[in-house]
Formats: structure tokens, sequence, C-alpha cells
């Protein structure tokens, strides 16, 4: 019996995903577990492995395509079978935007089930799993909840009401660019009718050589991501900032010391991670997110570190900081970049920071400001570590100096929390013989 | 700024209004005191709303005697008395006050019986006897029966809404002046209990301010029970003796015609009780007697708030409700939604058939210069209307051409009060009528009305 091959949710917040290779060809075989194709998600490019078994009968979605998850994207089969069923309700589904009934059995019943999709928000590391399953199996993702054409699917999930989705697809205007001013953030008339797309960037009148044109840059799936989270971080997180400089004299003399002793050298940024990690078990409200109606302080230090990965930031989580030695952070992180760097990461990998460090250092910036990085309610950001002049009593000293900013979310931290954090963060560093206390 | 005050807040007048602020004001932490000098819950539950329910529902329960006889049983009415139908009114009317008596004191407010009148910005005078004071005031005093020179109420042969709620005896002929929903309500009320009811209307259309396709439902059915309308009809003259009233009428053709009745109601709209709160004192600023206000009905003066209807919003007692709740909650630093939209509030006129509206009438969308289409479906469509023997009405949706926005809605029928809130929640949440159209409706109901009218919209209405 023929059947439809669908998209599934390869990562938690996947909701769409662009093929990038078809490893098998029409009239393939195929077992279970083979790759069928790459899929590159909000994160990273990830193999699809068959969970049914026959001959691949059909590729409906070419590589460089996308699909929403619960799409059809192929059919297997046995040779020879009719498919024409089977391609009708296909076309019928993209045409109506469709996740139906499939969508909710693939998820439910594959044997190999991929994560499944995380709700909008859902963000919550412990809750994602069971209610994510849950919501699979019992209501249609929210980009389905409207049957109303393929216009409406198209907007993805954003929350917009009706009347404001038909507006924007009268306008041309992308829901996603829209930001909502209605009950709990949903788009609507006003925002949609107010919206005007940020005015080309002029190229200014350079009198030497004519400018050049505007471009157009597709964005890609992980980038739609990044956007999506830091603006909705951005906008319903009140941050604040605390600023602090750190003497460094003895955090470096104390990385040469252990180094010294260890076959492979231990990362600055594991130290830092340990140094955080030590601060937070004194300070378990750093270690929290914001649940709407309740905070939720997390019981294990998972440390999500910023990395550049050439197609967009990934934040690979070092987890249960809080219990390891420095060498075991620094060898796990190691281990974390090498797959960011070669797209490799599992959603479980980079996903569910407790606390997140951004560093900036290595790129001479001096200090900065970050986006809290959710579900985490704080974020450091580290400027690089220079030698700079500071009075110490009436001499002056040449010390290097490292300046760190800690963002939080207000809505968790309050200033005096962040602030006693942040000091005993300093302090630790300053004297990491402060750990021991 | 460490001022000491009596109050965070006072509240002067303790209708729908200013209850549901002083309560709401409790439930925020601030300490409230309300002041008023009759009753308990305003107009609305005294003299207004409620005991002209009670009534309207006494009078259907009467005036559908004849379908028992439809079924040969029949009621002998003998023994009807009407001073009975009053105290029943009455009694409702206490309760409900007992009821905001009650809800006050459960929220810890304080009950100041007296008249108020504001002193300065922070101090309210009751009775001219003590002064209290608060950080915030709000003025929610009404309005008042509006009265019209050569037509002042004295109560007993010229009556207000007020003298007609307290009416203990029927009249046998009853001239109403002004066909708004009031005196269309008294109308309905006096014919189904068998009074002889003549309305005289000045503007061309019994409730001018209603859409006048769904008017003209109305307008079919008291016809034909026989009250009488006349529009476009001037008064001209009023003359009173022990028999009666006089009332001298000018036709459209400037023919002179005299009425004769036992009462005249005169129900020409409402005024707002601005006058004696001392709101001149303090500097607020009106304008034609309605306090003029602000997105969260700030007066001019830093501190008083004014909500209901002593301000320019329509008058009705959901619209004071709402406004008490949103000038508390921006004393209390809390960020409510601005200012009500006009094009959110329900209308509901409860005659028999019913008029409920939200929006604009066609004709004020064919004046704006909007483009708009209509649908429209009758209630006959909808099985329900002919089980229950009421299928006179229809449910008429406005909206725009582009989008499908509904821009209004207006009903006209049976229950009509009840069914134009799915439309109004629609319109709130800018669902378009195809999400009503697909909205699966139990059957049989009135609200399937509702629904095909929607999918008459989108252009697949069933039974029509």
């Amino acid at each position: 019996m023929a059947e439809k091959i669908l998209m599934t949710a390869l990562s938690p917040t996947m909701e769409e995903g662009t093929i990038v290779a078809w490893k098998k060809k029409e009239g393939d075989n195929v077992d279970a577990g083979d790759v069928l194709c790459e899929v590159e998600t909000d994160k990273a490019t990830m193999d699809y492995e068959a969970t049914q078994e026959g001959a691949l009968l059909k590729i409906l979605k070419p590589e460089g395509s996308s699909s929403r998850v619960g799409e059809t994207i192929g059919i297997i089969g046995e040779e020879g079978e009719d498919i024409a069923g089977l391609l009708k309700e296909a076309e019928k589904e993209s045409e109506s935007g469709g996740r139906g009934e499939e969508e909710k059995q693939s998820a439910g019943e594959a044997p190999s089930a991929p994560p499944a999709p995380e709700t909008a928000q859902g963000t919550d590391r412990s809750a994602a799993a069971p209610e994510a399953a849950k919501t699979a199996g019992d209501a249609p993702q929210p980009g389905a909840v409207r049957g109303g054409g393929a216009a409406r699917g198209a907007s993805g999930i954003v929350k917009a009401s009706p009347l404001a989705r038909k507006l924007a697809d009268m306008k041309g205007i992308d829901l996603q660019a829209v930001t909502g001013t209605g009950p709990d953030g949903r788009v609507v008339k006003r925002d949609v009718e107010e919206f005007s797309p940020a005015a080309a960037a002029s190229a200014g009148a350079a009198p030497v050589a004519q400018a050049m044109q505007d471009e157009t840059i597709p964005v890609s799936s992980r980038r739609a991501v990044i956007a999506r989270r830091l603006a909705e971080s951005k906008f319903s997180a009140p941050h604040y900032y605390l600023k602090s400089s750190v003497d460094m004299r003895q955090v470096i003399s104390a990385r040469e010391l252990l180094n010294k002793s260890l076959p492979k050298k231990a990362s600055f940024n594991a130290f830092l991670m340990k140094f955080a990690a030590e601060a937070i078990k004194r300070h378990p409200v750093v270690n929290s997110s914001w649940q709407g109606e309740s905070i939720r302080q997390f019981g294990s230090i998972d440390i999500g570190l910023a990395v550049d990965a050439g197609a967009g930031l990934i934040t690979p989580v070092v987890k249960n900081c809080g219990n390891r030695g420095v060498v075991d952070i620094d060898r796990e992180l190691g281990e974390l970049i090498e797959k960011a760097r070669n797209n490799a990461l599992k959603p479980e990998e980079y996903t569910g920071a407790t606390f997140t460090i951004s560093n900036l250092g290595s790129f001479g910036v001096e200090e900065f400001t970050a986006i809290i990085n959710p579900p985490g309610s704080a974020i450091l950001a580290v400027g690089q570590t220079k030698k700079t002049p500071v009075v110490d009593g009436d001499e002056l000293e040449i010390v290097p100096v490292m300046k760190m900013t800690l963002s939080c979310d207000h809505r968790v931290i309050d200033g005096a929390a962040g602030a006693r954090f942040l000091s005993e963060l300093r302090d630790m560093m300053e004297n990491p013989a402060r750990v021991l206390f | 700024m460490a001022q000491n005050y009596d109050y965070d807040l006072v509240v002067i007048g303790s209708g729908p209004g200013g209850y549901v602020a002083a309560i709401r004001a409790s439930q925020l932490g601030l300490k409230a005191a309300i002041i008023e000098k009759d009753k308990p819950g305003g107009v609305c539950l005294n003299i207004g709303c409620i005991p002209s329910k009670a009534l309207i529902h006494q009078a259907e329960v009467y005036s559908h005697i004849d379908e028992l006889s439809s079924l040969g049983v029949t009621v002998d009415t003998k023994g009807f008395d009407y001073s009975k139908v009053f105290k029943k009114s009455r009694v409702a009317a206490e309760k409900l006050s007992k009821g905001v008596q009650f809800l006050l004191k459960k929220n810890g407010v304080e009950f100041i019986s007296g008249h108020g009148t504001i002193v300065s910005q922070h101090e309210v005078s009751i009775d001219d006897e003590k002064k209290v004071s608060g950080k915030f005031l709000l003025v929610a005093t009404g309005s008042r029966p509006k009265e019209i020179p050569g037509f002042e109420f004295d109560e007993k042969q010229v009556i207000s809404s007020t003298g007609a709620l307290m009416l203990e005896k029927l009249p046998s002929k009853m001239i109403i002046l002004g066909a708004g929903y009031i005196g269309m309500e008294f109308a309905h009320i006096m014919n189904s209990f068998g009074v002889d009811v003549t309305v005289v209307e000045m503007l061309d259309q019994i409730l001018p301010l209603s859409d006048a396709e769904a008017v003209d439902v109305l307008y079919k059915q008291f016809k034909k029970r026989g009250i009488k309308m006349l529009t476009g009809t001037k008064a001209s003259g009023l003359t009173k003796n022990q028999k009666g009233v006089k009332l001298t009428v000018e036709s459209p053709d400037g023919k002179k015609e005299e009425l004769t009745g036992d009462i005249l109601m005169v129900a020409v709209g409402r005024s707002p009780n601005t006058e004696d709160v001392g709101l001149d004192k303090v500097g607020v600023k009106t304008e034609r007697g309605f306090v003029t206000v602000g997105d969260y009905y700030q007066t001019s003066v830093p501190g008083i708030y004014a909500i209901g209807d002593v301000t320019p919003s329509p008058l009705l007692a959901h619209v004071a409700s709402k406004e008490g709740e949103i000038a508390v909650e921006h004393m209390a630093g809390k960020n409510p939604e601005k200012k009500l939209s006009p094009d959110l509030i329900p209308a509901a006129i409860y005659t028999e058939p019913q008029l409920a509206s939200i929006g604009p009438t066609e004709e004020e969308l064919k004046k704006q210069g909007q483009s708009y289409k209509k649908a429209t479906f009758p209630y006959r469509g909808a099985g329900k209307s002919v089980a229950v023997g009421q299928p006179e009405g229809m449910v008429k949706i406005l909206y725009r051409e582009d989008t499908h926005e509904i821009l209004a809605a207006h009903v006209a029928g049976a229950n009509a009060t009840e069914l134009i809130h799915e439309l109004l929640l629609a319109k709130r949440t800018e669902l378009l009528p195809e999400d009503i159209a697909e909205t699966v409706h139990a059957h049989p109901t009135l609200s399937e009305a509702v629904m095909e009218a929607a999918r008459a919209a989108e252009g697949w209405a069933i039974h029509v």
C-alpha cells in the first residue's frame, strides 16, 4: 500500500524545512533507516531517515524547495502501484496549506518519532517533550488552525486576526514582519494598516561611482528563527543591563597553572562557564525562566555559548555545568563547537540554555550588550581582556581588565539580584579561591 | 507627595458606572467610598433598565395568553391587577439594589448616603454637612429624563420614564411623545396590557437612531398589534384637565390634530446630571452639559475622572460600567485599553420583536461615503423561528466589499438582544463573515440565522 512521506519536525522548533538534497531517486528501494534526503531546518542540516519501506515512487518536493511540517514530500510504496489518489490528496493539501490527519498520525505513530514540533512559544525544555507530543496528537498545529485556503496557511504560526491576515494577503505584506499590538501580541488590522516596510537603505550620494542596486537576500530558515526568537525576547522581556570590569590577573594565572598540567589546554570560555555556574549556584534566581504566570527555577545549570557558525548564530549548550569541572566542560564545549561548525548539532544540543554567554572579545570588542536567549533570563556579554591603567590606592598599575555586561529579564531578576550575581562572578574571577567558599 | 486623603477614590453616584468602578478600585487595592443621594444602583436598577425589563417580561407573559387559546385553554383575565405587575417590578429593583449594597460592602467600599458636591480638586462635601477627601474623584452622576418647555413633568398626567415605571394603575389611553427606545419599550408594555397607545415622533422614523430596514421589521409588527405611530409629527401644544391630556400635533403636511389621552409620557431623551455636582467650582470642563474627557476618562482637572451618562458616550449602563473600569484601572497605574470604540458597543431595544445593533446604520455608512456590502437573512429561514411562532425578523450584516470586515450588524426579531453578541465578538476580534459561516451552529436555533447571514455574505446561504 503506497503511503505519503511527510515532512516531520526534525527539531523541536522546526516549522518548515528546506530539502537540500535527495539521497534517493524515484524508483530506488528504501529500507527503514535509510537517509531519504537532507533537510535544512531552522538550526541545522539534518538527515531525514525513512521510517517506511518500499520503493520511492514519487518525489513531490524538489531539492531547494521548502515544506511545512506535515506536508507531503514524496510517496513510497510498491513498484508499479497506482498513486493517482495520493497525488491528488497531496496536491489538495498543498493548496490548503494543509496539515491534516496524516500529520497527526505521523507524529503519533512513527516508530522513530522525531522530536515532536514545539508549540509556538514553547521554549521550556522540561515541558517541551510531553506537551508537544500532546499537541501533535490532539490538535492541529497552529498553522493549520484556519482551514481557509493557502493564503491563510502561508503566514505560518504568526498570531493574527483573520481580518489582519486577509489584509496582509491583499497588500502582499508578510505577517512575520508585522509587530502585533492586539491581545497577547496578536497582529490586528491596525498593525497591518500601519505597517511600512523599512525604507530601503539609500546608497548615499557617492559622486565617484554609481551606487550598487539594492539586493533582496532570501532568508534561510535558520536566519528566520534567529530573527523571530531574538525579536520575541527583546520585545517581550524587559531587558536591563549591568556592567562590571574584572581584574583578570588571577584568572589568567590560575588558567596558566591549570593548563600546565593538562595535555590539552582548557579554553578561556570553559573557565568563564565554570565561574558563571559557580556564581549561579549561589544566586539561583539567575537560572530561571519567566513562564507567564509563574517563574521556573531550573534545577540544572545549562550554559549556552553563542557561536558564530558562518550561516548564523548558534548556541551549543553544555548541560549541568554546576556539577562539572572545567576540563569536562571544555571537552564537551569543544565537541559541540565542532559539530556546530559542521551543522551537525542535534536540537537538544542547542536549545534550552538556562544561562548564556556571548564572547566577542576575540573581535576586539571592548564591551557590548546582548539579547537574552530564552528560556533563560540572563545573558553575559564578554568583551576583550585589555591592559588598562588602574588606580590602586595612589599608585597607577597596568592591569588586564575584562568588561562584562549582564542583560537581565526584569520580570524574573530584579536589579539588586542581578547585581549580586554579577559582583559574585567578578569577585570569583578576581579571587578564584572564592569558589571554595 | 505625602498628602493624606480619607480615601484613594471617592465616587459620586452608585449607578452601574459608579458601583462597578468602586468595586474594581477595591479589587485593585484602592480604598474607595461611594456617595449616593438616592438608592444604591442608580437609575438602571431602580428606575430604568431593571424594573422596565420586569414590566416587559410580565407584559409578554400576559400578551401571550392568546397562544393558549389556540390550544383550547381559556384564561380568565378578570382578576388581572396591574398593581401586582408594578409590585413585582419593584421587588426586582429592590432585590438588585440590595445586591449592589451587598457587593459594595463585601468589597470594602464605604457607602455614604447624601448629596455629594465637589468642593475642591480632592474634596467632596456631603449635604454641605461634612467633607470627605480622595486622591481621585470619579463623577458618575448619570442622567435624568429630558424635560422640554411646555411639557414639564408633573408625574401624574405628564410623566417621564420614572413616572411610567411608577404607575400603579393602567391608563386606558396613553400618548407617548418620542419614539426612541424608551418610548417604544413603554408603547410595547402598555399595548401588551391592552392600553390604547399613540406614539408621536418628530423625525420620520420610529427608533430614529436605528437602522431603517431593521426598524421596518419592528414597525410592521407594532402596527399589526395596534400601536399607533405618528412619525414626522410635531407636538405643538398641551392642555391638561381633570379628564386627561390633550396634545396638539402637526402632521408632515401641516395639518393640525388633537390627540386625547389619560396621560402623556414624554420620552425625548435624557439630560446629564452635571449641574449640582460642583464641576464649575473646580473648573471641570463641560460641553453642552456633558463632561469633556480624555482617553481614560480624565476630566480637565487632574485627579478628577468622569464616566457614564455625564460624558458624551452613548447613555447605556454597560458603557458606564466599562468606562468605570477603564478610569479606575488608569488611576491605579494599570494600562487599560483606551476609550471604548462606539462601534463595539451593542445597543439593545427590548420591544417585541427586539432590535439589537452594533456599528453604524446603513444610512450612516452611506452618509460617510463608506463602500459596503450587505447580507441579510430572514428569521423565517431558520426553522426554530417558525417552530416557536416568531418568524418575523432578520439578521443584517454590513461589511466591507474588499476585506469583508464586519462594519455593522443589525438584528431585528425574537432574542435579537442575545443574538447580537456573536457578531459583536466577531467584529471585536476581527473575525470575518466566513468564520461565522463555517462555524457549525446547533439546530434548531435562532443563531442559525446569524450563521446564514454570514454565509449570505460569502455567497452561499442555504435556506433562502
